[in-house]
């Protein structure tokens, strides 16, 4: 087999994939927060500013999930076909929340009617909740396994399979981790009496999010061998999690010395070393059966072929650097508090 | 209602409704590059209100492309995952070159394009909206490579038997440029400028007869018009070099399009008509040996028809293939003598005189539409029953996994949520409309003629 560096097609292929939904939850991440926390700010004012926080930069933010689902469509299509068409509902729930999402934005300062304004930051905020949640849910039917039979066939037919304590549980924890990070994007961009309610939220945030990862570690220790089985036999890996909680417990220390752009940082990396203890508790697998240890989908059997692989590397290759630089520029542009003019939503 | 059958309406469904809004951005891109850079050259105020005003409704129309074209992406996987399966090698490629060359250089720059008036320099802004509009380009073309790699295959070859059958790149650049995309890059480019082009004239003409605005939508209008006259000639010649394409690469598609049924005889060229499978006769106006002159010129050569095609190899609804490829190409011309027949009247010094010709220019706006949604199912449901033509059947490519009711509950969804899209689009573009291209009523006020005067003679200026 073809490598480079030492590594194989495949698993450059799984870091390359990795990186970009971790890069999706970072910054969807904000906004996605950003959103669930809409209706505690109550006067139209402070609605218009938080939503322009994210006005800008939410599109730029899903182009990531496109990049993400095009790279593993190219690069692991059984594992895309496979998961998508098994999570059939969620996915399908995902898509119609980020629909309404985007179209509240961009409509809700159309009109000044209250009735109009307060029905799009519902339906912006609903929406924000539902889609940070969902994310969650498919990540924890991820980790815990589908019921993938011959051919890679999903057999599972239930209508809320989807639903089960190990997602919910991954749903929440998701959800108050991103309203955290959403609330701390929301402090560097907002001034006043908003800034000072963001304050506190964040910390209500900080603490569910931190109770839901305890409880949902334990859970994974407890009730799902395949994904514990790792840490047992290497120790030395409980240093993801372990980063995990001391990045998520320099966030508020960093709130409170008023390094906000520091902690928007580590709020990140919280996000980025829990996408790397997924990454770890898979390697090299991608999605588990739960019918039969024969049919769980790994790097390997989902696997383009090398050639398109090697194509896509060098595709990735020019184009990451592009994108890096186009999301510098826009944010630079968007630096500081925010400034409502007449191009504002 | 079967999977297959419910499968192929949703993606029919979401695909025609996505398909509204990505030319419109495309053509609209043009026009805000054009009169930015006007603006830049001649420092006319006009040309910068014209800049901003497009930009607000491309803004609307950007943002419902961006939605519901990630539905398109995530469709492949949940709805079509045999097909997924089978042309991830290839169409995965192509899908996130898209999205890494095109989509990121869109988006950057969207965000300065809409909230960055004030913020850079003019140069950047200028900048901004022509890499917004490249890389709408682009996205035209990434995902225009991926469908005509299903219409012409080319540089792969299959791996595996049955359900596990795929398809592998041999050859990056043979893929890419298979024997359809640069015609049908090209086809679909033009359509998407002319949808923006006949949007601009359609507002604006609108204007002028409603004697508001008049000053600056006669500039817009002017130079929409030369666009259009451009471009609705040029998709002529790519419509035709298309056309050849299909007779060699998807002989029962033309075969289809047309209505020819014998295997091998001079064929005719219809201007409109109605095919009867069962009997195999058109009905209709038609121009004897037409297509063997169109492909061959010469009236006699024979064409390849449907009935040198197994049964189960041929297209099921030729009539609607038929009708969808004549009335795409009866609006085509249509678009031609409109803006030649403009051209005409400019020359002559009349363009604004005749409320006719304005009225016609105010509703010609919904004939590229139609003309890009007609030539799309054509083109599609020509390939089928393949979903990649010769290798992949549409009836063995959905997804296994996926119940009829799911589909029919993600469908009622999308039926209720575009809809509301729809209306949403239609009632915020009429506003924009309404409200016109000025955000101040004294800039307003300069673009009336005679309160110009007035003003010029009460103040004395």
């Amino acid at each position: 087999m073809e490598t480079f560096l030492g590594l194989d097609y495949p698993t450059w292929w799984f870091l390359v994939i990795g990186g970009l939904f971790s890069g999706y939850a970072i910054l969807d991440g904000f906004d996605f927060g950003a959103g669930a926390w809409h209706l505690f700010f109550k006067k139209d004012h402070s609605r218009r500013i938080a939503m322009n926080a994210v006005g800008p930069v939410w599109d730029g933010n899903e182009v990531w999930l496109v990049i993400g689902g095009g790279a593993l469509f190219a690069g692991f299509p059984v594992m895309y076909a496979t998961f998508f068409s098994g999570m059939y509902i969620p996915f399908m729930l995902f898509l119609v929340f980020l629909i309404l999402r985007g179209i509240s934005i961009e409509v809700r300062g159309k009109e000044e009617w209250p009735w109009w304004r307060n029905m799009f930051d519902i339906i912006y905020s609903v929406s924000s909740i539902m889609l940070a949640f969902l994310l969650g849910v498919v990540l924890g039917n991820v980790l815990q396994g589908i019921a993938i039979g011959e051919n890679y066939q999903y057999q599972g037919a239930g209508f809320f399979e989807f639903l089960n304590p190990y997602s919910l549980l991954t749903g929440f924890t998701t959800l108050f981790l991103f309203m955290t990070h959403g609330a701390i994007y929301l402090l560097l961009k907002t001034e006043g009496r908003l800034f000072a309610k963001l304050t506190l939220l964040m910390k209500k945030g900080m603490i569910l999010f931190m109770v839901f990862f305890g409880i949902t570690t334990m859970y994974t220790l407890l009730y799902i061998p395949h994904l514990s089985d790792d840490f047992k036999a290497n120790p030395i890996l409980f240093l993801a999690p372990l980063i995990t909680f001391l990045a998520i417990a320099n966030v508020p220390r960093l709130a409170n010395k008023k390094r906000y752009r520091l902690a928007f940082i580590f709020s990140s990396l919280t996000i980025a070393s829990m996408l790397v203890l997924v990454a770890i508790e898979l390697y090299p697998t991608l999605l588990f059966s739960t019918v039969d240890p024969q049919y769980h989908i790994d790097i390997y059997n989902a696997a383009s072929s090398e050639g398109s692989m090697e194509n896509m590397l060098i595709i990735v290759a020019i184009g990451t650097p592009l994108v890096l630089g186009y999301t510098y520029f826009v944010y630079r542009t968007f630096r500081g508090k925010v400034q409502l003019d007449e191009t504002s939503y | 209602m079967d999977t297959e059958i419910l499968a192929r309406i949703q993606f029919a469904f979401t695909i025609a409704f996505h398909y509204i809004y990505p030319p419109l951005s495309i053509g609209l891109g043009l026009l805000m590059v054009i009169f930015e850079s006007a603006y830049m050259r001649t420092k006319n105020k006009q040309y910068h209100i014209l800049a901003k005003f497009w930009t607000k409704i491309f803004a609307l129309t950007f943002g419902i492309g961006v939605v519901t074209g990630i539905v398109m992406e995530f469709e492949f996987g949940t709805n079509w995952a045999v097909y997924s399966r089978y042309v991830g090698d290839v169409f995965g490629s192509a899908l996130a070159a898209e999205g890494i060359f095109a989509f990121a250089l869109e988006s950057g720059f969207l965000g300065v394009l809409l909230f960055g008036w004030n913020r850079v320099k003019p140069w950047v802004h200028l900048v901004s909206t022509i890499g917004v509009f490249l890389g709408s380009m682009f996205s035209a073309v990434w995902i225009v490579v991926a469908n005509s790699w299903q219409q012409t295959p080319a540089g792969y070859h299959i791996v595996g038997e049955g359900i596990n059958a795929r398809a592998e790149i041999t050859d990056f650049w043979a893929m890419v440029f298979n024997p359809s995309s640069v015609d049908r890059i090209l086809h679909v480019w033009l359509g998407a400028l002319l949808a923006g082009a006949f949007l601009v004239l359609s507002v604006h003409a609108y204007y002028i007869v409603k004697n508001r605005f008049v000053n600056i939508s006669k500039r817009a209008f002017k130079i929409a018009l030369a666009v259009a006259a451009i471009f609705s000639l040029a998709q002529l010649a790519t419509g035709h070099s298309s056309a050849e394409g299909v007779a060699v690469n998807q002989p029962a598609k033309l075969a289809a399009m047309e209505g020819h049924f014998p295997a091998s005889a001079s064929a005719d060229m219809y201007l409109f008509g109605w095919v009867d499978k069962e009997s195999q006769e058109v009905t209709g106006l038609k121009i004897p040996g037409g297509l063997s002159f169109l492909l061959h010129y010469d009236f006699e050569t024979p064409v390849t028809g449907l009935n040198a095609f197994p049964e189960e190899d041929r297209p099921g609804q030729i009539n609607a293939v038929f009708q969808f490829y004549h009335i795409m190409i009866a609006i085509g011309m249509l678009l031609i003598v409109l803006s030649l027949y403009g051209m005409f009247l400019w020359w002559k010094g009349k363009l604004f005189k005749k409320k006719w010709v304005l009225w016609t220019f105010v509703f010609a706006a919904i004939l590229p539409q139609i003309a890009n949604q007609t030539g799309w199912f054509a083109a599609e449901m020509g390939r089928q029953p393949w979903v990649v033509y010769g290798h992949l059947r549409t009836n063995q490519a959905f997804s296994q996994a996926v119940t009829d009711n799911q589909i029919l509950f993600s469908l009622i969804l999308f039926l209720i949520v575009y809809t509301l899209l729809f209306l949403l689009f239609i009632y915020l573009l009429n506003k924009k409309i309404q409200h016109g291209p000025y955000e101040t009523s004294e800039d307003e006020h300069s673009d009336r003629p005679h309160t110009k005067e007035i003003t010029q003679i009460v103040t004395g200026n």
